[in-house]
């Protein structure tokens, strides 16, 4: 669940905090809108430094669990508004894409 | 079942509302039923489409027509339309600008992305003048 994700790597949610049930099945990470539409496996956490508002609608349509924005990068005001409406956890890290995901496999590891 | 319309008109390089038709298309799909998989295509057909009028056109329609064996979504634009539609469907090609794949967008899979989803996949277009892009996914009977 996105919640466990959020505790236990210690992300923050900066939007959307009323999708933090999702469920997730796995990882997918690219900046490139068009091939994230292609590639991410519905159920998964997407990891991207793009932080403009449409992420919300790419990640609505491919069905991610959740977004999570590495490297403490900015965030614009009106993605957090459109994650908040559309029920899409945005969250963010200082750590980077590749850390995270270890994190994450070392967190499923012990589920 | 009857048919149901519904159309979207698409605002040039108006990424504020970008993905709103096929979100909105989306959620039709989702309250009529119709199987998750289906409703994913037409879904990642239509915001290909949709990102596609907003970045290279001068703005246009998205119509989404449901009957009851198929899903069809139509985007036609008011050009400046596709000098050679081989290249452009070709996977990687892009003329998106440097500013507009800054934003994650141009990877020159709009086109190939939008005939994967499709079951029916039909593109009209020359130099100056509309393209008229046309998408159809069947809906499976259960018993198929």
């Amino acid at each position: 669940m996105v919640k466990i994700l959020v505790e236990e790597l210690g992300l923050e949610v900066v939007g959307g905090a009323n999708g933090l049930n999702n469920k997730y099945t796995g990882v997918y990470i690219s900046d490139l809108l068009s091939w994230v539409m292609a590639k991410l496996q519905p159920g998964s956490i997407w990891i991207t430094i793009q932080t403009h508002v449409n992420i919300v609608a790419v990640a609505l349509l491919a069905e991610a669990a959740c977004i999570i924005i590495p490297e403490g990068a900015a965030i614009d005001e009106n993605t957090i508004s459109k994650a908040n409406e559309e029920g899409i956890p945005l969250l963010r890290s200082t750590l980077t894409a590749y850390q995270l995901a270890l994190k994450i496999k070392e967190l499923s590891r012990l589920e | 079942m009857e048919n149901i319309k519904i159309s979207f008109d698409i605002i040039q390089h108006d990424f504020s509302k970008a993905g709103e038709a096929s979100s909105n298309i989306k959620k039709v799909l989702k309250q009529l039923g119709i199987p998750s998989d289906t409703v994913r295509k037409a879904a990642v057909a239509t915001y290909e489409a949709e990102m596609n009028i907003i970045i290279h056109s001068e703005g246009g329609v998205i119509e989404l027509t449901v009957d009851v064996d198929k899903v069809k979504v139509v985007a036609k634009d008011k050009g400046p339309g596709i000098k050679d539609i081989s290249l452009a469907m070709k996977e990687g090609y892009s003329t998106a600008t440097s500013e507009i794949r800054e934003l994650g967008f141009g990877a020159g899979m709009g086109l190939p992305n939008m005939k994967r989803c499709s079951d029916c996949f039909d593109i009209q277009s020359s130099e100056s003048s509309p393209t008229i892009v046309t998408m159809i996914i069947y809906l499976k009977k259960a018993n198929d």
